[in-house]
């Protein structure tokens, strides 16, 4: 029954922003909807057999550093880059996704606050796409609006406009699309607001003060019972749920939430690392959402939680991964992984894809009464100053996956 | 005139574009892209001049890059985006660069830092000899990319005659190279080879710390409301007056470092304290009235006054310190110019969040450090 809401729900979703998401297309930090899940998608489970790589078509070097995901729009491949002693230099990248050729590049400089606490960088954010045009959005919390040959659109230098808009540890909130407004969470312990930007023009349609504490969640899609599609912000305070065009609040819950992992929804539920994890139901008319269960031991650590099927899945502070019942969030059974992660769990037909920061991926096999690691692969690393590194979500799409560390960008897929 | 050179004249007259004409489009184009500003203000209009000048010749490069000149940030990423759009377009029709007008440009001092250096870029996608050409001249550049590529090229130049026992020769190119550096990860370099080769340096006096300042303090910040408490040197700096502080009367008292970089801390030089406000003052003589940039580094939360006025505050503590970690301009008097720092610590008990300390430096808009000089000295910056 879940399995089938959730179509329903993506069948609707598609809709939402006045473009079809292309078959293909990985718009977003962990999707199209925030899922990081891609059904149909078939990934191979290894890609080194000994020293060799298989199952990698193309590889390419990147001009510096990033955590952000690629993403996927009309069979491109976009990546954001940050480069320069001080990381002031901005870059959007665009490969044909078929062949590993790179399109085009642009650079930016910064016009806000670039330092940041060494293992991250300027370029932490991931870009999001309405299909039409690539959004980028850096730790110095300038936003770079290219379409999709690299034309500037528009560019936006929040820091520029509120100056103490920053965090001496840097940015990561990624901004997503919905309907035609881009939503940027620019939260810190100063300055610390969200907005609404128009996609055509980059003007502001909201600007909403937010807790003041540094937060590096993400905005995130939720389609409530009446069809309208809100965006969930988190903060250490909470959720606020808000209508895209008008920043309007529609319902909060008020029980604080983690600032770096961020929430997962699924048929109309929303999964929050609060107190552990709490699934949220926001009911119609109602300024609160409703509760239905907590597990405080289901804390994620800096991995977002994953939901496929009827399970959520959790990676813990110690590598542990928790496979939990969406109905109660009972853990069902729990997994040791080869860790440490930043990046977030992705999801392709009934396997899960773990990328680990020392470039080792684990594939693990569910629907048994377990999961399984099927497949462990290692990327080599580059060498660069400071170590090359992969904290980057990894996007898939049409039956590849792409994986960026601070150097490289590489495709994985079944190479006949 | 032979009549068949005035063919060739009227033909060529109507081949040729109208110079003067496209000149003036560009220069329109270049001046509304120049009009964007805060929160989105002038973006459409800027969006559609980036649209026209990116479809223009490449012979209107030059013209856009020397539009640099005055435009704010924003107006620089736009004009960018143009002229990358025009060169990549060129570039994969075959056609050639200005290649001339780029180098000129590069070399003219006057011009923008950010449009000289695109204009560097640009070129040594076309020229294979360009970066050797020109950027040994840019040691003193006022762009601190260009400075720091030549910096890198002397320090190779160092570790090699090092390498071939030439150690005259090593530390005459570490010198040179520390007049141009102000990125710490080179200047950590050439410190570490010029220590090695007996060679005195001074960082201190390199980058332009503050060193020796007056102190008074604690005033109270429990439950972080001293942020935005005026306490009353902020309405009159008297060095000699007494205070109702934190923990009973305060008086001002003088605090220095010895610190390389500047450091003053607080919690080890005078007291740990928690919950608590302290200000700083000092006084830095400039030759001349000009536009610098205070470069401060803290764990804390800080505001800063020069000669009275506040020029920023930041109510954010214990993420972290770094050099040059904030830059916040300001204007300087002839003569003496009096700086006053707020410095605020938070009452958080972890390890982490015991750090107190700041380290301020005067330096020019592109980061070199400056000295503090009364009128009658001569500038030797």
């Amino acid at each position: 029954m879940l399995f089938r809401l959730s179509i329903l729900t993506i069948a609707v979703g598609l809709l939402w922003n006045g473009t079809c998401h292309g078959f293909g297309d990985w718009r977003q930090f962990r999707g199209n909807w925030s899922s990081a899940v891609e059904l149909n998608a078939k990934l191979p489970t290894e890609w080194v057999d000994g020293d060799e790589p298989k199952n990698i078509p193309w590889k390419v070097a990147l001009p510096g550093r990033g955590l952000g995901s690629p993403i996927v729009v009309s069979e491109r491949v976009f990546v954001t880059c940050s480069s320069g002693f001080h990381q002031d230099r901005l870059h959007v990248l665009c490969f044909d996704a078929a062949k590993g050729k790179k399109l085009w590049e642009r650079q930016f400089w910064a016009t806000g606050r670039t330092m940041t606490h060494p293992k991250t960088c300027g370029a932490a954010s991931s870009p999001c796409s309405d299909g039409q045009r690539i959004f980028a959005l850096f730790s110095s919390n300038d936003i770079v609006c290219l379409d999709l040959d690299g034309n500037l659109q528009w560019f936006r230098g929040i820091s520029h406009d509120f100056p103490n808009c920053s965090n001496s540890l840097g940015m990561a909130s990624s901004p997503i699309v919905i309907g035609d407004t881009l939503i940027a969470q620019t939260e810190n312990d100063a300055d610390s607001f969200a907005s609404g930007l128009d996609v055509y023009t980059g003007e502001t349609r909201w600007k909403r003060t937010r807790p003041k504490r540094a937060n590096w969640t993400s905005p995130s899609p939720l389609t409530d019972g009446s069809g309208e599609v809100l965006a969930l912000l988190q903060a250490s305070a909470g959720i606020e749920a808000v209508r895209p065009q008008t920043g309007e609040v529609v319902w909060t819950y008020k029980s604080g939430a983690a600032t770096i992992p961020s929430l997962v929804v699924n048929s109309g539920v929303a999964y929050v690392p609060s107190n552990g994890l709490t699934a949220l139901r926001p009911e119609e008319g109602k300024s609160e959402p409703k509760q239905l269960w907590n597990a405080s031991k289901l804390g994620p650590a800096t991995p977002s939680p994953l939901v496929l099927g009827s399970k959520v899945y959790v990676v813990g502070g110690a590598g542990v991964l928790a496979c939990a019942s969406l109905a109660e969030g009972q853990t069902n059974w729990q997994l040791r992984l080869e860790g440490p992660f930043t990046a977030s769990p992705v999801a392709a037909g009934d396997r899960l894809y773990f990328v680990n920061e020392v470039g080792v991926c684990q594939v693990v096999q569910l629907g048994g009464e377990k999961g399984e690691v099927v497949g462990k692969s290692e990327l080599k690393l580059g060498k660069t100053e400071p170590a090359d590194i992969i904290q980057a979500t990894p996007a898939i799409s049409d039956h590849a996956l792409f994986i960026r560390s601070d150097a490289f960008l590489w495709k994985i897929a079944e190479m006949k | 005139m032979p009549r068949s050179t005035i063919r060739v004249v009227l033909i060529a007259t109507l081949l040729i574009p109208p110079l003067h004409g496209i000149a003036a489009d560009t220069a329109t184009l270049v001046q509304t892209i120049k009009a964007v500003g805060r929160e989105g203000k002038g973006n459409r209009e800027a969006n559609q001049a980036v649209v026209e000048l990116s479809q223009q010749d490449v012979s209107v490069l030059p013209a856009v890059l020397m539009g640099f000149r005055d435009a704010n940030p924003l107006a620089g990423n736009y004009l960018r985006g143009a002229v990358e759009a025009i060169a990549d377009r060129t570039l994969k029709a075959g056609k050639p660069l200005p290649k001339e007008s780029l180098e000129k440009l590069i070399r003219d001092a006057e011009q923008d830092p950010r449009g000289r250096r695109l204009a560097y870029e640009l070129l040594v996608r076309v020229d294979d000899s360009a970066a050797d050409r020109i950027i040994p001249d840019l040691l003193l550049d006022p762009s601190p990319e260009f400075r720091r590529d030549a910096v890198a090229r002397l320090i190779v130049s160092g570790e090699k005659s090092l390498k071939d026992k030439a150690e005259d020769d090593a530390k005459a190119a570490f010198k040179k190279a520390l007049s141009g550096a102000t990125d710490d990860d080179q200047v950590k370099v050439i410190a570490k080879q010029l220590k090695g080769l007996k060679e005195e340096i001074d960082l201190q006096k390199h980058f332009g710390f503050l060193t020796s300042w007056r102190v008074v303090g604690p005033f109270d910040n429990e439950g972080l409301k001293g942020f935005d408490i005026a306490y009353p040197p902020e309405d009159k700096l008297d060095l000699a007056a007494k205070y109702e502080g934190q923990k009973g009367e305060v008086a001002w008292d003088k605090v220095a470092t010895d610190h390389e970089y500047g450091i003053v801390n607080i919690a080890k030089q005078i007291a740990p304290h928690k919950g608590a406000a302290m200000y700083l003052t000092t006084e830095f003589q400039s030759p001349a009235a000009r536009e610098v940039e205070f470069r401060l580094g803290t764990p804390n939360a800080w505001k800063i006054w020069v000669n009275g006025k506040l020029l920023f505050g930041r109510d954010e503590y214990h993420r972290g310190m770094a050099i040059d970690q904030y830059r916040v301009r300001g204007e300087l008097k002839p003569g003496a110019n009096t700086i006053l720092l707020k410095l605020c610590q938070n009452e958080q008990k972890d390890d982490w969040a015991q750090r107190y300390e700041f380290q301020l430096r005067v330096a020019d808009l592109s980061g070199l450090g400056l000295p503090s000089q009364p009128v009658q000295a001569t500038s030797q910056k």
